[in-house]
């Protein structure tokens, strides 16, 4: 099942920030995360990760730093900041808010 | 992320990372983050069994499409569009070299502003209430143009030694502009301000091209030189003259007069010290931004045209004369002067080896309008010259005259050869840079020979 452009594209923000939520991470590990807690239904194409940590950065929701990885080379780490978890919170009142009223209406529809 | 000691691997990548680079939207730190994603993703992909080229092209392709990632970068970091000029440079390893160029720049600067103060303490006061201060106009050129050489010599790596005959131009031009008894408001004097800087620009050119002045195309990357420095210059000039205003504004509302502060310091020192920034800025920056000479050369030839046109034609419906006065030879002269600098620039910009377009005809039909409406304007003032009578003006103006219309005519010829296929571009670009030195000659002529042939009028 693919989803819509759309749909990845908005739950990019809550998925991230959730993500570094549990942690500390870097690209590569958040897009292989991601994958996991999905089964592998939600795909991301790699490279658009990037804007969207930078957006973040920039709106002050996640910090960066360049460090030293277990193999030598310098890598971009992200750290949740605490406008972060707020902007999660709110993010994810709204998302229950979908879920909840898609869930109300289809539970009428097919009461399986 | 890892390193790979496969290396056709490692060539691909460092392929891919020069593709990536050179999209504007990406800087150097994503393009390291994003290589260190690919190497993750290539890592991981070989474990688990791919053989390197696959893996790679499994990599690039989740990586995504680089021209909507380029994009989103772009949009993200709108900012990075805009060049940015004085801001670092991002090549870490150049740093250092820009940094001490930055402080000798600096100290050129302020020396060139303090070189206009030095004549004060040897009882050439700079007099804001004299209309024309005569020591400081005829020497103006000379308190800068040596320390602007100083700094090409320098930043070319030129031996200072080997370099010390590039003092001799300067020198002579400082005996000639001195020791000639001018009278008072004469026009040898003023002639001599005029063109001493043009003689000499001559002299910044050799150390601008490393001495090398016929080799590799130097005379014509002094003629971009030129056109860039003026504009910056322009520009620094409006915001010297911004500072200027509120130098004015502010220190009035407290009732002080900043006049005398503005004449006998601000002005002369900034002017000084911005010809060495302005030079700065072109050389450092000729690979940052677009040139502007030629695009306002692009946009400038076609209604030139236009406009020397319809003043023939309107010349010739109406049937008017020319009403000669005095300043109508200088005029025209600037307008060759202007018609020259459009060919220049338009050859500055074109590659000589491009097959003849509209915009060559356009440039012939400018030369041949402005060599037409020349031709009416000289034949009117030679009607009217036994009139006037030969003032060195005159004749200087009427040298010039000639100098500029032998260069138009036998551009024009040239033009029009390479219209019809039966010559190259690179004819006309050589025939005008072969040409630059004499303007040069032909002011330094006007230095030297004009004051005692005039009586020092």
């Amino acid at each position: 099942m693919d989803l819509s452009k759309d749909l990845v594209a908005a739950s990019a923000t809550p998925l991230v920030l959730a993500i570094l939520a549990e942690g500390d991470s870097y690209g590569y590990a958040i897009i292989k995360r991601v994958t996991e807690l999905s089964g592998g239904h939600l795909q991301w194409t790699d490279g658009m990760l990037y804007p969207v940590l930078h957006r973040l950065e920039r709106q002050g929701h996640v910090a960066a730093k360049w460090s030293a990885s277990e193999n030598g080379r310098r890598r971009r780490y992200y750290r949740i900041t605490r406008e972060g978890r707020a902007q999660l919170a709110a993010q994810r009142q709204q998302w229950q808010v979908v879920d909840g009223t898609l869930r109300g209406i289809w539970m009428k529809e097919c009461p399986a | 992320m890892t390193t790979f000691a496969d290396q056709a691997l490692e060539e691909q990548i460092a392929q891919w990372r020069a593709y990536v680079r050179r999209r504007q939207g990406l800087h150097g730190p994503d393009v390291e983050e994003l290589e260190g994603h690919l190497r993750d993703q290539l890592a991981a992909l070989t474990e688990a069994g791919l053989t390197g080229d696959e893996a790679f092209l499994v990599a690039v392709k989740r990586m995504g499409n680089l021209d909507a990632l380029s994009r989103e970068f772009a949009s993200e970091h709108s900012e990075r569009l805009w060049k940015q000029l004085v801001m670092a440079p991002d090549a870490d390893d150049q740093a250092n070299t820009s940094y001490s160029e930055m402080l000798v720049v600096l100290g050129l600067a302020v020396a060139a502003a303090l070189a206009v103060k030095v004549p004060a303490l040897f009882g050439i006061p700079l007099n804001p209430d004299d209309d024309l201060p005569r020591f400081y106009v005829r020497n103006a050129c000379l308190f800068v143009f040596p320390l602007l050489t100083f700094y090409f010599v320098w930043k070319r790596g030129l031996n200072f030694v080997s370099a010390l005959w590039l003092a001799l131009p300067f020198a002579a031009g400082a005996v000639f502009a001195n020791i000639y008894p001018f009278h008072t408001r004469g026009d040898t004097e003023f002639l001599t301000a005029l063109h001493l800087p043009i003689a000499l620009w001559l002299a910044v050119g050799f150390a601008y091209a490393r001495g090398r002045w016929f080799a590799d195309g130097g005379r014509m990357n002094f003629v971009r030189f030129s056109g860039e420095w003026v504009i910056y210059y322009v520009l620094i000039a409006l915001g010297g003259g911004v500072l200027t205003s509120f130098t004015f504004m502010m220190f009035r509302a407290i009732g002080m007069n900043p006049a005398w502060f503005v004449a006998a310091w601000l002005l002369p020192c900034g002017a000084a010290g911005a010809v060495i920034i302005g030079s700065w800025l072109v050389d450092a920056k000729q690979s940052v931004i677009e040139n502007m000479a030629p695009v306002l050369t692009r946009l400038f030839t076609p209604l030139f045209t236009v406009l020397l046109l319809a003043f023939l034609a309107t010349m010739a419906w109406t049937g008017s004369p020319i009403n000669v006065k005095r300043e109508v030879l200088i005029g025209f002269d600037l307008l060759l002067v202007l018609v020259v600098g459009l060919v220049l620039y338009a050859a500055s910009a074109r590659d000589p080896q491009a097959p003849p377009d509209f915009f060559d005809g356009l440039q012939l039909l400018l030369v041949v309008s402005a060599l037409v409406v020349d031709g009416v304007a000289l034949a009117a003032i030679a009607a009217r010259i036994s009139e006037f009578g030969f003032t060195p003006n005159r004749v200087a103006a009427l040298g010039e005259n000639l100098i500029l219309l032998i260069n138009l005519a036998w551009s024009a010829w040239l033009y029009a050869c390479f219209l019809r296929h039966r010559g190259s571009f690179a004819a006309l670009e050589r025939w005008q840079i072969a040409y630059l030195p004499v303007y040069s000659i032909w002011a330094a002529l006007v230095v030297i020979a004009f004051p005692p042939i005039f009586g020092y009028r």
